[in-house]
């Protein structure tokens, strides 16, 4: 060989070359089995499911017939309950966050809180379904409702939204904080000008994956009660005259897609399989476009700031 | 050797009156013991330098001036810092950080701007202070990059980041955004580090003109920096001052043997 490597050096070479080729080959395959899994998953449900999508399925309620059958109350609910989710997890999930890494003091009950919150993003989402049930609808008298649901993924995703906004938070480095402090910022103005900007694409990030992962829950919803034969859409949140918003949506009766899918899914006859792939296949969709903007909107916001 | 050694902190000949005294001052991170009975006089509208080897407690010391530990939990510290003429305990339990932190700015070893306009950088201070007439700010924003010889350069640029500066210029935005307050002393912690001999220059020229109208504190490893700058110096090892005189009877005659062995490079 007329390249560098001394006779001495040869075979130590040659050998770690071995060794490399052989992990990234290890590497390679793990990565291609677990892609090649999801994929056909994902191609049989395609070719199940899309001959059954189209406006019509978008637009219809179910039916007895599969043939009628559509997902509009489905899809419907899944949005107006990711919007009450949204609502009360976003700000709740962020402020604990804010608090726990920039105010909190460091003893024992923070202690004790930090290891519960983590902990509880670990907790089977059946548990929160039944907890909900408990407290939601018989405690508060809540009903089998498009609010109680979305407090109940609200909950569930709680503890996701506080880890990701904590993690975002322990990215900005404590010489921005000191620098803001030494300008004789207070804790707020501290938080409010340097911290939460700069966290902002992990606490954003955090935030989608939450919700994207409440809006494939179906256990839950189960649990609390979720309709799975809905032939009605809930009250229009907006209306045409006075006083133009409206919270009759809130209390009503509710599905979801994931839910809807499962309905079908248990039903005895094959032509509702076709269903089901269908409304899964609108349920990755919309799972796949709420990581996508994620993405797009961490790498937007990452341009702007830069330590 | 013709004076007697005098104990550092024990009254002084000099008639400049005092800014800052620190006394007894012990700290400690979590059970380390970081400095230990320190005292050292702080005289107004000069330059006080902190010199020693790695360790023994510069920074430490300095970041007790503007209460920067008590950003951190587990740190704690007896003794005095007093300031003048004030005569208010600066780490007393009463006193508010964030009102010590409005009268005494700091420059951090690292250039660290905002990821911000060169604007809103030097307004920061101003803005956390409620300042929202657009005059004021203008104003006052041009006249802190003046003071830190950085105008010339930024002014076509001001909308643009801070990060878009050289590390040197990067040092003197963050100089401009200390100085934009009016603040009565200024900490500056190895200002000089990251620079080339250029920038250093240019900061060191800066410091002389601050003493014209602030005290300044700076901690630094350049003998030389130290020898050219301030007006006092004290050599810390340890956590202790070992030695705290006049800037030039400390580098040509050092009382101490341990001083003269680290400013000539034999030690540290
Ligand atoms: N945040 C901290 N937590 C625990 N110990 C610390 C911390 N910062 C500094 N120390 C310790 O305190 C002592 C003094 O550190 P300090 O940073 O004040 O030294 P220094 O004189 O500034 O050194 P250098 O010249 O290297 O900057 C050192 O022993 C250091 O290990
Ligand atoms: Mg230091």
């Amino acid at each position: 060989m007329n390249d560098l490597r001394r006779a001495s050096d040869e075979q130590g070479i040659a050998r770690r070359i071995r060794a490399d080729l052989l992990f990234a080959a290890v590497g390679l395959s793990c990565l291609l089995l677990g892609v090649l899994t999801l994929s056909v998953l994902f191609l049989e449900m395609a070719v199940q499911g899309l001959p059954r999508l189209g406006i019509d399925f978008l637009s219809s309620f179910p039916s007895r017939h599969p043939g009628e059958a559509g997902i509009l109350p489905a899809w419907v609910g899944s949005l107006a309950v990711m919007l009450v989710t949204a609502a009360a997890a976003i700000p709740l999930g962020v402020g604990a966050g804010i608090y726990l890494e920039e105010y909190a003091p460091r003893n024992a009950l923070t202690t004790i809180i930090e290891i519960n919150v983590t902990n509880l993003a670990g907790v089977p989402s059946i548990i929160y379904g039944l907890t909900a049930l408990g407290m939601f609808i018989y405690q508060f008298g809540l009903g089998r409702s498009v609010l109680t649901a979305g407090l109940t993924l609200a909950l569930l995703i709680l503890p996701i939204i506080i880890v990701a906004t904590r993690e975002a938070i322990r990215t900005v480095p404590d010489a921005q904080r000191e620098a803001a402090y030494a300008c004789g910022a207070s804790t707020w103005q501290t938080t409010r000008d340097h911290v939460i900007p700069g966290a902002a694409p992990g606490i954003l990030t955090g935030i989608i994956i939450g919700l994207a992962r409440a809006i494939g829950e179906t256990a839950p919803l189960i649990a609390i009660g979720a309709v799975t034969f809905v032939a009605f859409l809930p009250d229009p949140p907006v209306l045409g005259e006075a006083p133009f918003l409206s919270a009759g949506w809130l209390h009503a009766p509710f599905t979801a897609l994931p839910v809807q899918m499962f309905n079908w899914t248990v039903r005895p006859d094959e032509a509702f399989r076709a269903n089901a792939a269908a409304a899964a296949f609108v349920l990755v969709l919309m799972t796949l476009a709420m990581n996508g903007l994620a993405i797009w909107l961490r790498q937007r916001m990452r341009r702007h700031v830069r330590w | 050797m013709v004076d007697r050694p005098r104990q550092a902190g024990a009254p002084m000949a000099e008639p400049q009156p005092l800014k800052a005294r620190v006394s007894g001052l012990s700290f400690h991170y979590g059970s380390l013991k970081a400095l230990d009975g320190i005292e050292l006089p702080v005289f107004e509208r000069r330059v006080t330098a902190l010199i020693g080897p790695s360790g023994c407690g510069k920074t430490t010391l300095l970041r007790c001036f503007n209460r920067m530990h008590d950003l951190y939990p587990g740190n704690h510290c007896q003794g005095e810092l007093m300031l003048y003429p004030d005569n208010i305990n600066l780490l007393g339990r009463q006193v508010d950080p964030i009102a010590v932190r409005m009268r005494i700015a700091m420059v951090f070893q690292k250039p660290n701007p905002f990821p911000r306009s060169i604007y809103e950088n030097v307004a920061y201070g101003l803005r956390v202070r409620g300042e929202r007439s657009r005059v004021v700010l203008d104003e006052k924003v041009e006249q802190a990059l003046r003071r830190a010889a950085l105008w010339e350069e930024v002014r076509e640029r001001l909308d643009e980041p801070g990060a878009s500066l050289s590390g040197g210029q990067q040092q003197r935005l963050c100089i401009a955004r200390a100085l934009a307050t009016d603040p009565e002393m200024i900490l500056f912690d190895e200002p000089t580090a990251a620079l080339d001999p250029v920038a250093t220059s240019n900061i060191e020229q800066l410091m002389t003109e601050l003493k014209q109208r602030i005290t300044v504190v700076i901690v630094t490893h350049n003998m030389q920096q130290a020898a050219r700058v301030s007006d006092h110096t004290a050599y810390m090892y340890a956590g202790r001052i070992i030695e705290f005189g006049k800037t030039d009877d400390l580098f040509i005659r050092p009382r101490m043997k341990q001083t003269e062995d680290y400013i000539t490079g034999r030690f540290g």
